[in-house]
């Protein structure tokens, strides 16, 4: 059914359809020989966007712009409450405003490095070089990013760079982003080019005849279950990392979307990799429903430290002595010690990882032992609190809000959580999945960002496929099917996929069990934090995979939710969300454990450096692990994607 | 920590809703708002009944989906701060919370404290942006904004549309949201062209939609959870004046 496939079973690999020629000519050559849509012939095309975020927003803001009729989706009440709107510190560009020595080439080689050489060349050069058309198109938008006195753009420095590429917008850099993309998209729905979906959350993908043609969705009003046909369909729902229960994504992040995709045939890639962002607020009570986000920003100028010794934190978690009554030679700066060249800015992997393991010696300092100090002592001291309030003050306020105490005063505690997952549907270079018609955008697709992505490079990736990248490569795909190529919602393949859907609510709402989807869900995140979050082993894995089939069982014979399919009904809505990701789960504890190197944010304790580092294993891991989905209980089929590495020498990754 | 709420509950559009108390213990001062009613609605399950919908998805002060009108004001007794911000340590052991939909015309109740507020889309939609074309930007940097135009466009442009503003007004009107974004775009350089059109069509939507007319009594901005200022609905006038003396429908 699916080309890609076939020839996989014939021995070929999965074609990335990266183009020949020197990397720094690759897109520009291929977007030359790329098929165009003549502008009269565009009107005749529709084309499906699901989700509203910084992909799906300038996806079809830019697609309208050209003439394609747009239907775009999301499960909110308004498309501009997509979870970009949480991004806090930055967006990267390689505009070299600051005369330190940045480049295109040097954002590419960050990035890749970064990723821990697990993302293909080709993609995260195309995604260097269109970085610096965003700042410009955001600015000529009305995005009011942070200037200095003179009217030039400011910039700030993120983790695992050297150079200042970071722009911003207080710390509502994605707020500001996402409000220049909704109002983007806003004007093509005044032009009628686009159709509004707000409070509709696909539920299903529509194949036939071996191309994507549309989907199946359920007003989350009404109920009502509809089917929508189109040329082509775009995902850009975002990432899963909700999968742990507890993250910093919101409340509504899922993977249905691209799972159900997943089911009817797309690959899934690299869903092992996922981001645990080292600078969140400490989970507190059992009652907690997500974590918050600190802006890694913070990190250039809060020092991150624990005390040196076991005795004096175990005085800190029992609140006999605080932070200021420790002296300065008790206490333990240790990603300075650690990393004297990059310091408190190593990536977020390296980060998360220290902190974990000075908690795990016993040295965290909250009640829970599971926090380390983020101190602004030292630049409080150095540049005023007025500077520091300008550059943070809406971050430190809402950390007061949030654990009522005064950052300026007392250190920050901080400890990981989950963030960003940079696995997600397989996509080729031109963001197309295996199934012809279908394509990812953004964190639903797997493509840039290796196994860990360095911070303020998701904003970026998000607007990079939807304003620079999408907009030519879909072109190619409906000019070469035709405007004919389409079937209408009442083709038989719409009615077959209605009714699955509204037999597995109906299987759903019949089950009548104890159990809400909310403790499914808790105790599905409490399985996937314990072993396949920060660090992972075989037998940890193993015993995970078990428990999450356990898990499942029981979801499907102890499942209450209560109401009716027809009427708003946010219970039904979690367990439909929820069951998705007990599978989802399942198969990212595959990865896992098929992956037997430690890479980014995948860390096998059974594969480490001497001095705890991770250790690759490029003879034998160098590719992306795509899965096909085989049947309900079957185990999925593993293709596999050799990374090609042209341009950058594969080394050990060093911060010191 | 024991609560006793009164909660608006109403099951859809078309049926009328009414208050139903329930009580709460064990609550934890360090919980949020939200939280809170995360455990009555597991509660509720528990028990058989429906839980209470209402709209939340980030859950730290920056999506504006949630939308509780507590005690009497929108988002509850703190100022500057969302529903998902606000936390059982602004609430004494014992007491009683009102809790009910944003109440507006313009906004008409769903389910329970979910209200649609489409119309904030259809206020953007009629002109709420600077109509550039994806490609067509020239170098950012060529554009110089003094930082105080920026640092000023920005505090306007930080609006979550959440509509506490037209929770908290007497005639539910929307004049902070629709000042907003008007200011924003209307003192920056890449909203010039545009400005005067902006504000007439976003005012004239405002009205359409069935929003109050604005008093200037200030309630909004009091209430708005991002504190944006009045000074923005005084430039909204002097932008819709000076719009509607230039324009042929004055």
């Amino acid at each position: 059914m699916l080309d890609v496939l076939e020839e996989k079973e014939t021995g070929t690999k999965l074609e990335s359809k990266v183009p020949e020629g020197p990397l720094a000519e690759k897109w520009a050559k291929h977007k030359f020989n790329l098929k165009l849509v003549n502008p009269a012939n565009k009107r005749k095309y529709e084309v499906i966007v699901v989700g509203t975020g910084l992909a799906g927003a300038s996806a079809a803001a830019a697609l309208a712009e050209l003439g394609y009729n747009v239907k775009a989706f999301c499960f909110q009440d308004s498309p501009r409450r997509a979870h970009s709107i949480a991004a806090q510190g930055g967006i990267n560009a390689a505009k070299n405003y600051q005369n330190d020595g940045d480049s295109v080439f040097r954002l590419f080689y960050d990035t890749i490095k970064g990723g821990d050489y697990r993302a293909r060349e080709g993609n995260v050069h195309r995604l260097a070089e269109v970085s610096v058309n965003i700042i410009d198109q955001c600015v000529a938008q009305g995005v009011p990013f942070a200037r200095e006195y003179g009217g030039a753009l400011a910039n700030r420095s993120f983790g695992g760079s050297q150079v200042s590429r970071t722009f911003y917008a207080r710390g509502q850099t994605g707020q500001q982003l996402l409000l220049g993309a909704y109002s983007a998209l806003s004007r093509q729905v005044a032009n009628g080019k686009v159709k509004l979906y707000p409070r509709t959350e696909m539920l299903d993908l529509v194949i036939e005849g071996g191309k994507a043609r549309g989907i199946i969705t359920r007003n989350l009003v009404t109920g009502k279950i509809e089917s929508h046909s189109a040329h082509a369909v775009l995902l850009c729902t975002g990432g899963y990392g909700n999968v742990f229960y507890l993250s910093t994504n919101a409340m509504g992040s899922n993977v249905t979307a691209a799972w159900r995709a997943h089911k009817k045939g797309a690959l899934m890639a690299n869903p092992c990799f996922t981001q645990i962002h080292p600078t969140c607020i400490p989970v507190k009570g059992n009652y907690q429903s997500k974590l918050t986000l600190m802006s890694e920003s913070l990190r250039n100028d809060g020092r991150v430290w624990v005390p040196k010794t076991k005795e004096i934190a175990e005085k800190v978690r029992k609140g006999e002595i605080k932070a200021k009554d420790i002296k300065e030679e008790d206490r333990d700066y240790f990603l300075e010690r650690r990393y004297p060249s990059f310091g408190n800015l190593v990536p977020r992997d390296v980060a998360s990882r220290n902190a974990k393991n000075v908690c795990d010696e016993g040295r965290g300092v909250a009640p829970t032992g599971l926090a380390v100090y983020l101190d602004f002592a030292d630049a409080i001291k150095r540049d005023g609190r007025k500077v520091i309030e300008a550059k943070y003050g809406n971050l430190f306020e809402m950390y007061e809000k949030i654990v009522d105490d005064d950052p300026y005063e007392t250190p920050m505690k901080i400890y990981p959580a989950v963030h960003y997952t940079m696995g997600g549907l397989w996509v080729d270079y031109n963001l197309m999945t295996n199934v012809p018609g279908l394509y990812a955008l953004g964190e639903a697709n797997f493509s840039d960002h290796g196994a860990n992505r360095l911070g303020a490079s998701a904003l970026m990736q998000g607007l990079a496929d939807g304003y620079f990248v999408i907009p030519y490569t879909l072109g190619d795909y409906l000019a070469t099917i035709g405007p004919a190529d389409k079937i209408a919602v009442t083709h038989p393949a719409f009615k077959e996929a209605e009714q699955n859907v509204q037999d597995t609510i109906a299987r759903m709402l019949a089950i009548k069990g104890e159990k809400t989807a909310e403790e499914f869900h808790r105790q599905l995140g409490h399985i996937m934090w314990e072993y396949c979050g920060m660090a992972r082993n075989a037998e940890g894995l193993t015993k995970a995979k078990k428990m999450i089939q356990e898990l499942k069982k029981e979801f499907w014979s102890n499942l209450r939710v209560t109401g009716t399919d027809l009427e708003l009904n946010p219970a039904l809505e979690q367990a439909s969300r929820v069951a998705d990701f007990i599978e989802l789960g399942e198969l990212m504890v595959d990865d896992a454990l098929n992956r037997n190197e430690s890479c980014g944010g995948h860390f096998r304790e059974e594969y480490s450096t001497e001095d705890g580092e991770a250790k690759r294993d490029d003879e034998n891991y160098t590719y992306v692990a795509a899965w096909e989905y085989k049947g309900p209980g079957q185990p999925e089929k593993l293709h596999k994607e050799e990374l090609k590495f042209e341009t950058v020498k594969l080394t050990q990754r060093s911060y010191k | 920590m024991d609560i006793a709420l009164k909660v608006w509950r109403q099951k859809n559009s078309q049926t009328p809703g009414k208050m139903v108390d329930y009580k709460l213990s064990d609550i934890s001062p360090d919980m949020s708002f939200l939280e809170m009613f995360d455990v009555l609605n597991e509660d509720l399950s528990h028990k058989g009944e429906e839980p209470v919908a209402f709209d939340h998805d980030c859950r730290e002060g920056i999506c504006g989906s949630c939308s509780m009108y507590i005690n009497g004001r929108p988002h509850g007794p703190q100022t500057g701060t969302t529903t998902c911000q606000l936390h059982m340590r602004s609430f004494n052991d014992g007491d009683t919370i009102v809790v009910e939909p944003w109440r507006a015309r313009a906004f008409p109740v769903l389910k329970d404290l979910i209200v649609d507020r489409d119309a904030f889309d259809r206020i953007v939609q009629a002109g709420g942006y600077v109509s550039v074309n994806t490609g067509s930007a020239p170098d950012a940097n060529e554009i110089l904004i003094p930082r105080e135009v920026a640092d000023e466009a920005m505090d306007a442009a930080q609006c979550i549309g959440c509509g506490a503003c037209v929770a908290a007004c007497k005639n539910a009107s929307a004049m902070l949201f629709v000042a907003a974004k008007v200011s924003h775009l209307a003192v920056l350089p890449q909203g010039q062209a545009e400005h005067q059109l902006r504000a007439e069509r976003m005012v004239a939507q405002m009205d359409a939609e069935g929003f109050g007319a604005c008093s200037f009594t200030g309630a909004c901005s009091v209430e708005c959870p991002k504190s944006i200022s009045l000074d923005h609905i005084a430039r909204l006038n002097r932008e819709y004046l000076g719009a509607k003396l230039a324009s042929n429908n004055a």
